[in-house]
């Protein structure tokens, strides 16, 4: 399976969506023969508003400093955001979109009316409010993301979320274990 | 081989910052280059540098303190973008004229107004002839691998020019790449310490540094100076080969990307010769004899090499990341044009103005500049010899 593909993800300011985009590019640094770009379009956000950051994955260094993007996956990142952001917009006809939401897939198709689309669904507030005691929900997207694509597999996406943690040397055990069980559960649960 | 890393052009400029590890950086934070003083200032709590970071009110007080500082004797360097670029104007130029090796990352980003903090050549542009080195870097790797050199080609002593490595404002200051970042210790053998040549600060030998020199002598001064930017092509090449020979990224004064036998060629700088590459790659897959002269080294304008280099194309077009302001075409066209008067070659040579204030140029927009030189070829016509890129409606 090719591992070249185009990553938009869709969050508000404030809530790690630049982060996330971050964290993918760093576990792909870590592999050989994998390339990611990560970036985020800037404006006069405040916390809180709708921001949108991209990764690009390909098998090959990426020199392509443009913006646009016809992305092959589309993540949402907050629940309130379904309805607001134009999830469609140049979303390849066979792009997946991952939304994170305590909806059932059914109702999120028909309430963007994404049919046609492969759309997956994980509620990953609900996992990061049992795992960490908040929502946070970057990283279970992360293990979602991974499952859906094939990127990585449940292992290596836990570990080297880890890994990425522990390297900070910011964070206490207890927070690290939360994100690895997030991530995990989410892996599993995505749908 | 380095480590590998995912972080931003910034980043890789802070790192650079970091190993070299200079005795004084004078700073005021500007968008989108603040992240870089903001890592230094981490890097130094954190114990992982030894540099005195002076934080001053503004950007012209940042150059002055880093004039004195280089004066003193000291290894100094700072960071800046655009409008702070701007303010340190008049320090530009007492830096360059009393011959202090500093060195300055600039994250290039438009020039208000209308206000806009996003990227392209206005402020580097407006200070080519400051006697400044310059040099633009394409992605990351190249902002931090420049960096490195530059202390080295500033420091050299037929040079003693301050040099500032550009990179652009958000396509790569704020976008995430993967790219090496040296051993710590292997970057400062490559460096070198700095023995400055005539430090103010010793008492032994006292000199006077930014001295009054009326008409019998100013021309003589300046005329050094200038000898001193233009000698530096050499010893950019010189220390591009060791940079190669030491890490693996060889650096000549640009970069010839499928070049050799290109009929239809772009001249550009910065971060969309990346994407450049892309549709060149595109465009020889299907037999178009595409190709792209990077440039690196913008001051001195290394113009014979350039346009040695541009002698097989049959149609030229140069991207300026800048507003002609009034004049036949952008800094990097006319340059360019004025190179080739003397070779051979009697190709037509057109100019873009693109991406301002953070302006989107993708692929597709490249890919209508071959296009147009490719029609330029076919019917020995130039329709337009200025035109615009991704500019809603017609410029004129």
């Amino acid at each position: 399976m090719s591992k070249k593909m185009d990553i938009r993800w869709h969050g508000r300011a404030g809530q790690g969506a630049v982060t996330a985009a971050k964290t993918l590019a760093e576990l792909i640094s870590q592999e050989e023969g994998i390339y990611a770009q990560g970036f985020a379009v800037y404006g006069a956000e405040k916390r809180g508003a709708p921001v949108v950051a991209f990764t690009r994955v390909d098998e090959k260094p990426i020199r392509d400093h443009s913006e646009y993007m016809e992305p092959d996956i589309v993540l949402i990142l907050d629940p309130t955001l379904l309805g607001l952001v134009n999830v469609k917009e140049g979303l390849k006809k066979t792009g997946k979109v991952i939304v994170n939401t305590a909806f059932s897939k059914e109702e999120v198709i028909k309430e963007l009316g994404l049919e046609g689309y492969e759309v997956y669904v994980v509620d990953a507030n609900k996992i990061s409010m049992e795992t960490l005691g908040r929502a946070i929900p970057n990283t279970p997207m992360i293990g979602a993301l991974s499952k859906v694509t094939g990127l990585f597999t449940k292992e290596e996406v836990a570990n080297g979320v880890v890994e990425l943690l522990k390297e900070t040397g910011k964070f206490p055990e207890k927070i690290i274990e939360g994100n690895k069980k997030a991530i995990e559960i989410a892996y599993e649960e995505v749908k | 081989m380095g480590k590998k890393v995912a972080l931003t052009g910034n980043e890789a400029a802070a790192h650079a910052i970091r190993q070299i590890n200079p005795d004084v950086i004078a700073a005021f934070p500007i968008t989108p280059s603040t992240p870089i003083p903001q890592a230094v200032a981490q890097f130094i709590a954190d114990g992982e540098m030894d540099t005195e970071l002076v934080t001053v009110e503004s950007e012209h007080s940042a150059m002055s303190a880093c004039i004195g500082a280089a004066a003193a004797g000291g290894r100094v360097m700072t960071a800046t973008s655009a409008n702070g670029y701007a303010l340190m104007w008049e320090m530009l130029y007492i830096a360059s004229g009393m011959r202090l090796p500093i060195v300055m990352a600039v994250v290039a980003r438009a020039l208000s107004a209308p206000l806009n903090i996003h990227g392209d050549h206005s402020d580097i542009m407006g200070g080519r002839d400051t006697g400044w080195i310059q040099i633009i870097s394409e992605n990351s790797q190249e902002a931090y691998d420049n960096l490195i050199q530059a202390v080295k080609i500033a420091e050299n002593k037929d040079v003693m020019t301050p040099a500032l490595v550009a990179q652009d404002g958000f396509n790569t200051s704020h976008t995430i790449e993967i790219w090496e970042l040296e051993d710590d210790n292997k970057v400062k053998e490559f460096i070198g310490e700095y023995t400055p040549l005539f430090p103010l600060l010793n008492t032994d030998d006292p000199v006077t540094h930014g001295a009054w020199a009326p008409p019998n002598w100013y021309f003589e001064h300046k005329i050094n100076q200038l000898k001193g930017l233009l000698d530096s092509k050499e010893v950019v090449e010189k220390v591009g080969k060791e940079f190669g020979d030491t890490f693996g990224r060889y650096y000549g004064l640009y970069e010839d990307y499928k070049l050799d036998d290109a009929e239809y060629v772009i001249v550009a700088a910065g971060s969309v010769c990346g994407t450049t590459k892309d549709v060149v790659d595109n465009l020889r897959e299907n037999g178009i004899k595409a190709g792209l002269l990077k440039i690196r080294l913008f001051r001195p304008f290394p113009y014979r090499e350039l346009a040695e280099a541009l002698q097989s194309a049959k149609a030229i077009a140069v991207l300026d990341r800048v507003s002609p302001a009034g004049a036949q075409g952008g800094p990097l066209f006319t340059e360019i044009r004025s190179a080739l008067y003397d070779t051979q070659t009697r190709a037509p040579v057109i100019n873009y103005t693109y991406g301002l204030g953070g302006r989107d140029t993708q692929p597709r927009h490249i890919n209508s500049v071959f296009e147009t030189l490719k029609k330029i070829v076919e019917t020995g016509k130039v329709e337009k010899q200025f035109d615009c890129l991704n500019l809603r409606g017609e410029w004129r």
